[in-house]
């Protein structure tokens, strides 16, 4: 090529590049607004089914609209008017009822039912769905562990559309447990055709495709951009939803979903900071719901293992100097539930969560601390860890923990711990002061107790509290709910809070608010303990 | 020619074999669990374990080399956790979302920085030049992601005119058929002009963005290096032959003048196409950069590893081709090599 033609050519390039398009309009590609639902959230699913290798949690909002389970929750109307799903009434969605023995459940099928490739829904679906979700390992396994569902044998399949349940142990979790997402009902003969020798379950098909016989199905998924469901219209599980596709895209900046939200074009977004919430609220434009999580608590976790939160008195010095009011007001905007400052003579419930009795009082800290033998503050300073992946919330709250403790002559540092890593944290046990968020699917105070106080391995017991007395309250609990034995079940659910409180091995500050914004069109909305959006039930006016 | 090209891609093979083993060994000194971050919420020690096994972790570092390097050599970058797709999938993907970008924007910034730097040149001290060193200062120092905000904030949240950052199409049109994987030349090929329109609108803000933070380096090498070419002396010979001053500063003193200009756009735009994660975040754009931040934050190693090697593969192909263009535009340069 010659110098000269090269750099003429070059010209003539641009100048081609400059003549504007024709501005031809047409309207062909574009598509319908009002049957299609809008979403936008920071993070999308990285695998369409629960059961996969590290499925996350928008993954499980994939799972709940796109597959059946034999049997759902019935909603209850809360006070402010918001759907709550009523932990104690099941409804059918792929069985037609469902008869609970003494140590067995049976399930009747819809005969109607089919996948969304047309084949019957049948028990052997069911159980080899089962069956999978025991089997695989990780998340899955573990949350049907929980309700008790630990083996492939306790899955009988009676007839093509009976299915039986054989219970290990009497447990009252296992009921709720069929109603969680995680023991979804797969297209059982359409994964076998797919899966190979390494992949016994087919793990990797089910990655990328939804094949149940749910209310949608997965028509495009651009991982980290956005996720196209589109209704399925043979779906038998509930009345037919009105949305018939839902678009959820991905927009990491917070600001421009609320954006998005103001001028009208996304329908429904529910991760924004809480500031921002309280403004559109106050602002009245759109619709604002705000649920309390169903069983979570932030909390500030002391560990109990080492000094000086070893001793207990230092730890109520810590209690005591919490500025709870100030993180109510300045971090959640007063989106949150107080579980501070029960009044002195206020019994002890038999729910949770429930507020403890302390509230800010800086001149009793400071007693507790001079009782403990640190008169003169504590020596060192103490290093206060939070997830720097929820660091909205969380920063804010170990900055006024800080500055309030700081006060009472306790000097702490903060550490940042990114999001990768905060899981290793926890399961080291290491950290001395930090602070954290839990929530159980199931709303069970025994639950929540067994996964935070009770001394086996669980990393939410990050405090590495050790108490034979809690144990034992928190298993006599769990079987005398079991076998309905109310009376001492509520004694032992009051007798572990009150340890709890006592001990203060973790001080509570507030039950969290699920807030979802949506346009003032869009109804429908309902509060799940799984706290992600059930499309089947959304509207658009 | 030939002969050069070859050399040249010759010398690339040690760079990136060593990128090959410099990013495998800094993603494993990320601090962070990928397994206990995987293993989901309610993991036990045990479960972990098992996602350990599963993941290859559990095995010796110079063993999962060895594996990496396989793989590699079969065209496998393997598989991201944090969104379940084989990396070489995504990388395909996102690059042409990543690359129409950064080509827009830097289009942008060389129609407004190379003017600016020519006329800053030819008027020294003149208003223009001060105004040429006062665009380009702000360009730079206001953080892009500041830029964007200011951008959509103005022109999509106040007054309406630009589409809903929502990334490369509005949502209720279907991508174009993949053909470059840019939307711009698909949705021609294709023939739907609305889909363009569509895609253009999109870009107009993100490469805006782009545009003026690259514009300092752009417009500041231009007017340097044009004062050096306007004070030699065949300039003054075609000044003083009676030329006119339009051939003699187009002509003649910009085409001198282009050698380090093409340089700078070329180390601009591999700069861009790096750092314009911040512009991906904030306009949703599903690129490249914002992808490997993601997997950064996820300790998720494939996608990083993934990244820093196509990375260092388009900056060798971008310097080869860098320098084969001097050769054409330059015919001393083609001598000399």
């Amino acid at each position: 090529m010659q110098r000269r033609q090269f750099l003429k050519s070059m010209t003539a390039l641009t100048a081609a590049a400059a003549v504007p398009a024709p501005a031809v309009w047409s309207t062909a590609t574009a598509q319908s607004r009002q049957e299609t639902l809008l979403v936008v959230s920071e993070s999308g699913p990285n695998n369409l089914d629960i059961h996969g290798v590290g499925t996350n949690v928008p993954g499980y909002e994939v799972s709940w609209n796109c597959y059946d389970r034999l049997i759902s929750h019935e909603m209850k109307t809360l006070p402010n008017g918001t759907p709550y799903y009523d932990k104690s009434k099941f409804k059918p969605e792929l069985a037609e009822d469902m008869n609970v023995g003494e140590m067995s459940a049976t399930f009747r099928l819809r005969k109607d039912a089919v996948f969304q490739d047309g084949t019957p829904v049948t028990a052997k679906d069911v159980k080899w769905s089962f069956d999978r979700a025991v089997t695989v390992g990780g998340f899955p396994t573990f949350q049907m562990s929980a309700g008790s569902l630990t083996k492939p044998e306790q899955f009988v399949v009676v007839d093509d559309h009976t299915f039986r349940v054989d219970f290990v142990k009497k447990d009252r979790l296992t009921t709720p447990d069929l109603a969680v997402i995680v023991p979804c009902v797969l297209n059982s003969e359409l994964v076998k055709s797919k899966s190979t020798g390494q992949d016994p379950w087919g793990l990797e098909f089910t990655k990328l495709n939804t094949i149940g016989s749910g209310a949608y199905k997965v028509t495009n998924w651009t991982a980290g951009s956005q996720v196209v469901l589109e209704r399925n219209d043979n779906w038998k599980g509930g009345p037919l939803p009105k949305i018939k596709r839902v678009i959820w895209r991905m927009v990491p900046d917070a600001g421009n979903r609320r954006a998005l939200l103001e001028r009208g074009d996304a329908d429904v977004s529910y991760d924004l900071p809480n500031k921002d919430f309280s403004e559109l609220k106050s602002d009245g434009k759109l619709t604002i719901i705000s649920t309390p999580y169903s069983n979570g608590i932030q909390y500030i976790g002391m560990n109990v293992a080492h000094p000086p939160f070893d001793n207990v008195k230092v730890r109520y010095a810590v209690a005591c100097a919490v500025p709870y009011q100030k993180i109510m007001d300045v971090v959640l905007y007063g989106l949150g539930k107080p579980m501070f400052g029960a009044s002195a003579e206020a019994p002890t419930e038999v729910a949770w969560p429930q507020p403890h009795k302390f509230t800010t009082d800086l001149a009793k800290a400071k007693k507790y601390l001079t009782d403990a033998g640190y008169s003169n503050g504590l020596p060192d300073p103490i290093p206060i860890s939070f997830d720097l992946g929820f660091a909205g919330v969380n920063e804010p709250i170990c900055v006024l923990v800080q500055e309030s403790l700081a006060q009472i002559g306790i000097q702490t540092t903060i550490n940042k711990v990114p999001g990768a890593n905060w899981r290793t944290e926890l399961i080291k046990k290491t950290m001395p002061l930090f602070t954290n968020v839990f929530s159980g699917w199931l709303d069970y105070p025994e639950y929540f107790f067994y996964w935070c106080y009770h001394s086996g391995k669980s990393i939410f017991n990050t405090m590495d509290y050790q108490s034979p007395q809690m144990d034992t309250f928190i298993d006599g609990a769990r079987s005398s709910a079991a076998t309905g034995d109310n009376d001492t079940y509520q004694k032992d659910v009051r007798d572990f809070v009150d340890l709890a409180f006592t001990d203060m091995p973790r001080i509570p500050l507030y039950q969290p608010f699920v807030n979802v914004a949506m346009q003032k069109h869009i109804s429908g909305y309902q509060y799940w303990f799984h706290r992600r959006l059930d499309y089947r039930t959304f509207a658009k006016a | 020619m030939l002969t050069m090209t070859i050399k040249r891609l010759a010398t690339a093979i040690p760079s990136l074999l060593g990128v090959v083993i410099v990013t495998f060994l800094l993603t494993r000194a990320l601090p962070g669990d990928p397994a206990a971050y995987f293993a989901g919420p309610a993991a036990t020690p045990q479960a972990i374990q098992e996602i350990r096994a599963k993941l290859g972790l559990d095995k010796p570092l110079i063993e999962q080399f060895a594996r990496y390097v396989v793989d590699l050599a079969h065209g496998n970058l393997g598989t991201s956790l944090t969104t379940g797709q084989p990396v070489a999938t995504e990388l395909r993907n996102r690059l042409p979302a990543s690359a129409e970008l950064t080509l827009l924007g830097l289009m942008v910034s060389i129609l407004i920085a190379v003017p600016l730097g020519i006329l800053a040149a030819t008027k020294p001290n003149s208003i223009i030049d001060h105004a040429c060193r006062l665009i380009s200062t702000l360009g730079v120092s206001l953080p892009v992601f500041f830029t964007g905000l200011i951008l959509i904030y103005v022109f999509y949240y106040l007054t309406g005119w630009a589409p809903a950052p929502l990334g490369r199409l509005d949502v209720f049109y279907t991508d174009p058929p993949h053909v470059t994987g840019f939307f711009l030349i698909d949705s021609l090929i294709a023939g739907q002009p609305d889909t363009f329109m569509a895609a253009l609108k999109q870009l107009i803000l993100p490469a805006l963005t782009l545009g003026i933070f690259s514009l300092a380096p752009i417009a500041r090498m231009t007017r340097a290096s044009m004062l050096a070419v306007l004070s030699s002396d065949f300039i003054r010979t075609a000044r003083a032959s009676g030329l006119s001053p339009y051939t003699v500063i187009i002509t003649y003193a910009f085409r001198n003048a282009m050698l380090p200009v093409i340089t700078t756009l070329g180390m601009v735009f591999s700069f861009l196409l790096g750092a314009n994660v911040l512009v991906e975040k904030v306009f949703a754009w599903p690129g490249i950069g914002s992808y490997a931040v993601e997997a950064l934050l996820a300790s998720d190693f494939a996608p990083v590893q993934g990244f820093v090697l196509t990375m260092a593969v388009l900056y060798i192909m971008l310097n080869l081709f860098i320098d084969v263009l001097f050769g054409l535009i330059d015919p001393r340069v083609r001598l000399e090599a």
